[in-house]
């Protein structure tokens, strides 16, 4: 009871800065409206607080935005949404034992998702065993969607999605220039754990869709500091892609040897960019290299409640003044896709029965601003791509996918 | 298997690459070398081998790395990695190694394996667990089709590697401290007998191994990349080495730290990056046998 309190607290000053703002609007309209109570483990300490607080944040963000827009209309009557959170410590079996007692106890018939791809395997299988619908934003790997879960829906990419698009332009690139997909050469390097394997995965699939030749491929070691072997390898087989996943250390690595050794494979995808700052780092050795991401700002997606992604970032830095000096997280922009989902859910549903929710959560066919959102029958998001930046003079530019793309890409790239 | 037999194709088809491989592997093996000297050093004066030995090259590269954000040169932030590192393993001597020095083997060991636990946490809290390294604007130099490339900052520090161990080896020879050290890892209680302040000479050494590693380090920040937990990789290459060379005997050292960082670009190349580390553990079993037989030979102990 009493952390309920302090995190209500917490919940309660976070939002404070948007209940400021909408004050005028919500007032009589908020009154008349009934509550639909949302639960939610989320990690608020641990290792994942950071960007456990990112998503708890986008949770509260799009609550807000939804009640000012009138909130949600089910079956005539109009509710608003509340979310229950509990700290699940960033550790897997304290976030299911937070989920069963959230639906045992507390009665929450519907979840949002934790922050991380274990946290939400962990709690997965709670939910699936009450029958509780759970929208997740946070959890990528694709191991959650192979075990045939039926309560559990994510709007974001998964992570054999990551560095696929890259394959997919490099095509779309060959294409251009007159040559043939298949005669496209492709390099891998990628760390020896789960996500970094998903990723190569996806790219070595979607690869052998195009038929394209895979002339290196290796795994990288999980204390990498040198990459010159593979490099080398690189510069004698000149393949046209080269794809390097290892987190923080494979991205610096990566960047600064490829500038050592003038690297000049026209096409280079790399994961963790930001998180390595390339940038600042390696200044113009990180020239034309893409990154993926999951959303940003500068996309041209749209939908009435938020307005364009960049209406988003807007409106969320005034709510949220720490975001001020740094541009919005993707995990906030999909922690709040995931609360849409709900809106749009239960006015489709018409009921606040669970499984009508779950059949309509199913259905989905939704625009918003963090991208298209619909529903595989393993409960991926299928309609959303990843999104490709490239780095342009020291700016992150989006050059994937073209329709939404705000740059064009720099091809092929020189070394620097 | 398809794969290692095209990367041995790979070495006969383009022969330049051996020589490109085996100046990347001197380059990092000549860091490697002054981490196996340091532990040559603790090892044979104190017989303390000590396991924290990689995350000392960690902390000094962190110093470095901390004191060029905060605006001075890199190649004074070697220097002040020396100095620094000099203090913590001065500290370390005295609340750690001084207590465990006189007691077995595996009181020493277990000590220090706790205490490379606790830095790299230390480092991990202080500065957290992304990849940190320094980027110098100097030129790459190509030669053989650009197929070899030679960074300056590498060479920078290679040169540096073996001015320090120079001067190191000047020390050792020349200076009253340098014989003062060597006599009391021949016979500490005779070098006692003489005169010699052995508690002096124990904390001297160990600060002095600690002072090297941090110089290894901040020269590695600035041509590889640090993480808090990465020393372990230094730490095993470390044990590996002097295994090979022995102790007291520096040229072996060198020769023996050159030659594994090339064997393991080899390993790399050919059975693949992730294998690069499975190379000098290898190394070490087969090291460790083959010591072994000799030793069955020739009776002798191994202090």
């Amino acid at each position: 009871m009493k952390l309920r309190k302090v995190l209500a607290c917490r919940a309660g000053a976070l939002a404070l800065g948007t209940a400021f703002l909408v004050a005028g609007t919500i007032g009589v309209k908020a009154e008349e409206c009934e509550t639909i109570t949302l639960g939610a483990a989320i990690s608020l300490t641990g290792k994942y607080a950071t960007n456990g607080y990112h998503t708890q944040n986008g949770y509260e963000f799009a609550i807000e935005k939804i009640k000012e827009n009138g909130g949600v209309q089910v079956g005539g009557k109009c509710y608003n949404f509340e979310v229950l959170y509990y700290d699940d410590e960033s550790k897997g079996d304290r976030g299911a034992t937070l989920a069963e007692r959230l639906i045992n106890q507390d009665g929450v018939q519907y979840m949002l998702g934790p922050y991380s791809s274990g946290l939400t395997k962990a709690i997965a299988p709670v939910t699936e065993k009450y029958q509780i619908p759970m929208v997740e934003a946070e959890g990528a790997s694709r191991s959650l969607f192979n075990k045939g879960y039926e309560y559990l829906f994510a709007v974001l990419s998964t992570s054999e999605q990551y560095l696929a698009s890259a394959i997919t332009l490099a095509a779309q690139v060959a294409e251009q220039n007159g040559k043939k997909p298949s005669d496209v050469k492709v390099a891998v390097a990628v760390e020896n754990d789960p996500f970094s394997l998903d990723i190569r995965a996806g790219v070595l699939e979607d690869a052998s869709k195009y038929g394209m030749d895979i002339v290196v491929d290796e795994k990288l070691p999980r204390d990498l500091s040198d990459m010159s072997a593979i490099l080398t390898k690189v510069k004698l087989l000149k393949p046209d892609v080269l794809i390097v996943s290892g987190h923080s250390k494979g991205a610096a690595t990566a960047v600064r040897q490829i500038g050592e050794q003038n690297i000049s494979v026209p096409l280079i995808a790399v994961t963790h960019c930001e998180a390595a700052d390339v940038t600042g780092n390696f200044g113009k050795a990180a020239n034309d290299i893409l990154c993926s991401t999951q959303w940003a700002e500068t996309l041209s997606y749209e939908d009435p409640i938020f307005g364009s992604a960049a209406n988003y970032e807007k409106e969320f830095k005034a709510a949220y003044p720490e975001y001020a000096e740094k541009k919005v997280p993707y995990q906030t922009a999909q922690a709040s896709a995931a609360v849409y989902v709900f809106k749009d859910a239960f006015e489709r549903a018409g009921s606040l029965d669970k499984n009508t929710l779950r059949d309509a959560i199913a259905e989905t066919d939704l625009m918003t601003f963090y991208g298209p959102i619909k529903f595989s029958e393993n409960g991926n998001n299928i309609a959303k791509p990843m999104v490709l930046r490239q780095i342009q003079d020291g700016e992150y530019n989006v050059v994937a996918p073209a329709e939404f793309a705000s740059h064009k890409l720099n091809w092929p790239r020189t070394p620097q | 298997m398809d794969q290692i037999i095209g990367n041995l194709d790979l070495l006969f088809e383009f022969p330049i690459v051996n020589l490109k491989i085996i100046i990347d592997g001197v380059m990092i093996g000549a860091l490697f070398a002054l981490a196996a000297y340091g532990l040559a050093l603790v090892w044979g004066v104190m017989n303390v081998k000590n396991l924290a030995q990689g995350d000392f090259v960690i902390a000094g590269g962190y110093t470095a790395w901390w004191l060029v954000q905060q605006g001075i040169h890199p190649f004074l932030g070697i220097l002040a990695a020396f100095i620094v590192m000099w203090g913590i393993g001065w500290v370390t001597y005295r609340l750690v190694i001084s207590r465990v020095i006189q007691r077995d083997l595996f009181t020493s060991l277990l000590a220090t394996f706790g205490l490379a636990i606790m830095m790299a946490q230390i480092l991990n809290l202080l500065f957290g667990s992304d990849t940190q390294s320094i980027q110098l604007d100097y030129a790459t130099f190509h030669f053989a089709d650009g197929l070899i490339d030679v960074p300056a900052a590498k060479l920078m520090g290679v040169v540096m590697a073996m001015a320090l161990a120079g001067g190191v080896i000047l020390f050792m020879k020349r200076s009253r401290m340098g014989q003062a050290i060597r006599a009391t890892a021949q016979d500490p209680r005779a070098a006692r007998v003489m005169g010699i302040d052995t508690e002096k000479i124990y904390s001297f050494t160990f600060s002095l191994n600690a002072a090297i590693c941090g110089a290894a380090g901040a020269i590695i920040v600035m041509a590889w990349v640090i993480q808090p937990f990465y020393g372990i990789t230094y730490s095993i290459r470390a044990f590996v080495i002097v295994t090979a060379a022995g102790l007291g005997n520096l040229p072996g050292v060198i020769a023996a730290g050159l030659g594994i960082g090339a064997l393991e670009q080899y390993g790399s190349h050919i059975l693949g990056i992730g294998y690069q580390q499975a190379v000098a553990v290898l190394l070490l079993l087969l090291l460790l046998l083959a010591r072994m037989l000799q030793q069955r030979r020739q009776r002798q102990v191994l202090k």
